[in-house]
């Protein structure tokens, strides 16, 4: 069926209201299930053993006296998930991170693992299990890493993205370069030129459920897995392949997820929980530590960049330039390439050049954090952009306003911009009345822009109406904010029927055709469009049971507010059917009535943000305090406004966490020293003010209601803002995230010559 | 190894149990009596997702161990509401979308509970510092905080 997905502008009745969300009173009366909340009868507890050497040769596993104890079934190493990865190298990375085959490559490299009668039986058993080490110099940071005498991690990794292969294996994996016209020609036209180096630490996502799972193999081969994930299809289809087998006869289930942020699109402990039932012969349920989670799990990268802009005195930037980066831990990734095509993306330019390296370091394989990558180079454009403003006397909002892409602006990146955000957020932030409110002493304020792609990618969806016209919504984007309302919202919308009346669930694998992950801003975007076409297609349906139920031509038939309604004056007699009377009669008509969509969700429209805060710096201390936080943000169109703004509230509170303290502290011996939340602090409710939001709609002319993707970009700002506000509060520029007390007391004694 | 026999009080309801003397009070309610309500987001009591109210002290259950609860008076999220009827604080965070996940949601509410009823008129401070052994990863706190606010009001003039 032909689908048209560009926006029609119309106007709406559900999309844009608040209702209460569909899973809301599970999720407040303790019912809802999430990944650790699901047993199965004869279920068996799995444990993981994991390197405690961030670099290290395995010689030997021995696991025999494991075996022995009472009440272990089961006890794997590598051997038990042989390499079916058949050249696949991503892949292989996949298997060899979820069971370290030849090499432990971090502190909390899965080793072996076992299934046991219950818990204390596991840990007991996991302390049974000798594994024979022969330690490696190891490197964690991310610079020592590209040097030539660094610690080489995998002595296979020539650096690609070079004009001639080089000579000799290293730990840069890829150079990326990006952008267009002359930098040095840029350069030698600007009157003032801003040259910089700035730092990240590396961040965890710090969803607060663990991973968790529940994996059931049977002996004809075909095997269940309930799991917390961000996409339940590719956790099939990954398992699957690395487990030998046949996607269809795996069934996931994806549960309640406790927040993903990125984290939970990777399997770690899934594959091996597979393993061990399948060895074991019984259910088996794997739940991670906190320990575990921030050793093994997650985070993003470490970066070290560059940054050289140069302008004009009348403020027209001439040429940017900046080189990126990126810690990948130990395995190739891509997140050094995005963050160079985030960089300059808010600026209409016509010299800039962007080179990114993924690096190989001992630190957890890198994974997907909100808007991955985006952040830390907003963070250092961002904050020369100010300090350019400054050199040249210019007000930052109006530097950034002079020089932001807008329609028709080839982006930094490649690609021609259709309708943005960038100028209006900019100038919503310009006549923001938090922009004119005063400061007290010590505060300064801040301000930063943010870019973030989105993603579309494979949808498929299924809508069934009822016999008594209720209608049941079949997704296959795990719901990790509040999309189930959003989609229930859409659904009314296009069948013209009361939100009441929709329930949005979540389907397993088996149940529905390939979905993506939700990731890349994609639940809402594209599930919605999915909706739209499923239920354009349930539509169909319904006029064509309604021209019968009349005897007319379907060709006379449209629908109206949800209602099949005749046209023609030869029909003037007719009246209306609404959507229940057509269901009821659905049974001596044809059947059941139902729509379904299966599409790949192009169009995806770019978004932007601006966001001010105001923080205090206590000069004698270097503590910081947020006093004013706002967050200006492009919805395309708002379909369920109060989780829109939840999106733009936590993204703001996670890059305030990412900006002031949180990081990964490793010791020399490359362990990590503050797996837990007290060490690993992420802002808890004391720590914050209100976060206040403004959704601006610029339509995407790319979804047939305007719908953007939002829950990434507002994570993109929030560094350099708050850099930016610190550095104008404390009088010195501050480089290097996070902005822990020590380091702004630093900054700020270096700055008086203490 | 011989179990602990265990008598407490569950949300009104007399409950026995056998636990193991390492046993934390947290497991017993999710793996013996199926009150998955209560959440390990850590283990440690520095998250508050197993929050729960024991003889009206708020404690983090995964640092009580089962056997400790002899005797005592447990409330966990599964016993807020009345029947069909949810409390105020559940209403609100439902109107408030004081969620996203919610996975930090059922510890919130035993800590908004405990918070107002010591303090039924808590300023945005108070709520702020009251609720500040809670994570929560995805609100950024501003819903739940006017959520509680809410709650707040509409219980004092109940």
């Amino acid at each position: 069926m032909n689908f048209d997905p560009r926006f029609s502008g119309r106007k709406f009745a559900s999309v844009g209201t608040r209702p209460i969300r569909p899973d809301g009173v599970d999720k407040v009366t303790g019912r809802a299930r999430y990944g650790a909340d699901f047993n199965m009868a004869g279920q068996l507890v799995g444990r993981v053993l994991r390197s405690p050497h961030a670099h290290a040769i395995i010689r030997k596993i021995d696991t025999s006296k494991a075996e022995k104890l009472s009440g272990v079934k089961a006890v794997i190493t590598a051997k038990d998930l042989p390499d079916l990865t058949d050249g696949d190298a991503a892949m292989y990375d996949i298997l060899d991170n979820c069971m370290a085959r030849t090499k432990a490559l971090y502190d909390g490299h899965a080793v072996a693992a076992v299934a046991a009668i219950d818990a204390r039986t596991a840990r007991q058993a996991l302390k049974l299990i000798e594994v024979e080490y022969e330690i490696l110099p190891h490197v964690t940071d991310v610079d020592e890493a590209m040097q030539h005498h660094a610690p080489l991690i995998n002595d296979t990794i020539f650096t690609e993205g070079l004009q001639e292969k080089p000579a000799k294996p290293s730990n840069v994996t890829k150079r990326s370069q990006f952008g267009h016209g002359d930098v040095h020609q840029g350069f030698g036209q600007a009157d003032f030129i801003v040259e910089r180096s700035f730092k990240t630490e590396q961040t965890h996502q710090g969803y607060i459920e663990p991973h968790a799972c529940v994996a059931s193999v049977s002996s004809d081969g075909t095997a269940d897995l309930w799991v917390c994930t961000q996409g339940h299809f590719v956790y099939r289809q990954h398992c699957a392949q690395l487990l030998g087998m046949e996607a269809s006869k795996l069934r996931v289930t994806s549960s309640e997820i406790g927040g993903g942020f990125g984290g939970k699109t990777h399997v770690w402990a899934e594959p091996v929980a597979l393993a061990l039932s399948r060895k074991a012969g019984r259910p088996v349920k794997l739940v991670m530590t906190r320990d575990e989670v921030f050793r093994a799990s997650g985070p993003t990268s470490a970066t070290s960049i560059d940054v050289k802009i140069g302008a004009r005195k009348d403020g027209t930037i001439t040429a940017a330039e900046a080189t990126l980066r990126y810690s990948a831990g130990p395995y190739a990734g891509s997140w050094a390439e995005i963050g160079a095509m985030t960089a300059f993306a808010c600026y209409k330019l016509d010299n800039v050049k962007t080179v990114g390296y993924e690096v190989l370091v001992n630190r957890p394989k890198t994974a997907a954090y909100r808007a991955p990558s985006a952040p830390m180079a907003a963070f250092a454009v961002e904050s020369a952009v100010d300090e350019l403003a400054k050199e040249l006397g210019m007000d930052p909002v109006d530097f950034r306003i002079k020089n932001a892409a807008q329609e028709g602006t080839r982006s930094s990146y490649g690609p021609v911009y259709g309708p943005i955000g960038i100028g209006p957020t900019l100038e919503a932030v310009k006549n923001h009345p938090h922009m004119k409110a005063p400061l007290r002493k010590n505060q300064g304020r801040g301000m930063a822009c943010g870019f973030w792609f989105n993603f579309g990618g494979q949808t498929c969806t299924d809508l069934n109406i009822g016999m008594d016209g209720s209608v049941s919504l079949a997704v296959g984007t795990v719901d990790v904010g509040g999309s189930r309302a959003s989609l229930s919202l859409v659904a009314a919308e296009e069948l013209g029927i009361a939100y009441e009346h929709v329930k949005a669930i979540v389907a397993d694998t088996s149940s529905l055709g390939y979905n993506d992950m939700t990731d890349g801003s994609r639940g809402t975007f594209s599930s919605s469009m999915a909706t739209i076409s499923a239920a354009r297609n349930a539509i169909k349906i319904l006029r064509e049971r309604a021209a019968q139920m009349w005897d007319i031509s379907v060709d006379d038939v449209v629908w109206e507010q949800g209602h099949a309604v005749a046209k023609g004056e030869k029909h003037g007699n007719l009246g209306k059917l609404s959507l229940k009377e057509i269901a009821a009669e659905s049974g001596k008509t044809g059947g059941p009535i139902a729509g379904h969509s299966e599409l790949v969700a192009d169009g995806a429209g770019v978004s932007f943000a601006t966001h001010i805060c105001d923080i205090e710096v206590d000069p004698e201390t270097g503590s910081t305090r947020v006093i004013r936080y706002t967050v200006v943000q492009d919805a395309g169109k708002a379909v369920h406004p109060t989780y829109v703004e939840g999106q733009y509230q936590g993204g703001a509170a996670q890059g305030i966490g990412w900006a002031l303290n949180e990081e990964y502290i490793y010791g020399k011996d490359g362990r990590l020293q503050n797996a837990g939340f007290l060490d690993y602090r992420i802002p808890v409710c004391s720590d914050l003010p209100m976060i206040d939001t403004q959704i601006l709609e610029i339509p995407n002319p790319n979804h047939p209601y305007g719908v953007r993707g939002v829950g990434e970009t507002s994570i993109v700002p929030p560094l350099a803002a708050i850099a930016n506000a610190v550095s104008n509060a404390a009088g010195v520029r501050m480089t290097h995230i996070p902005m822990s007390p020590p380091r702004i007391l630093a900054a700020i004694e270096a700055e008086r010559g203490e | 190894m011989a179990g602990i026999a265990v008598s407490t009080t569950i949300n009104g309801d007399i409950t026995e149990y056998l636990c193991q003397p390492d046993e934390t009070l947290l497991d017993v309610l999710r793996d013996r009596l199926g009150l998955t309500g209560a959440k390990e987001g850590c283990g440690t009591g520095d998250c508050g997702a197993c929050s729960i109210i024991l003889d009206n002290r708020l404690v983090c259950s995964c640092l009580v161990l089962g056997a400790e609860a002899e005797g005592r008076r447990i409330e966990t999220v599964e016993g807020m509401a009345h029947g069909d009827q949810l409390h105020t604080l559940q209403q609100k965070f439902l109107e408030h979308a004081a969620l996203q996940c919610g996975i930090c949601t059922p510890g919130f509410l035993i800590a908004a509970k405990d918070l107002l009823a010591k303090n039924p008129d808590p300023s945005e401070e108070e709520i702020r510092f009251g609720l500040a052994g809670n994570l929560c990863r995805c609100t950024g706190y501003d819903k739940i905080v006017r959520a509680v606010q809410d709650a707040a009001i509409v219980m004092k003039g109940a």
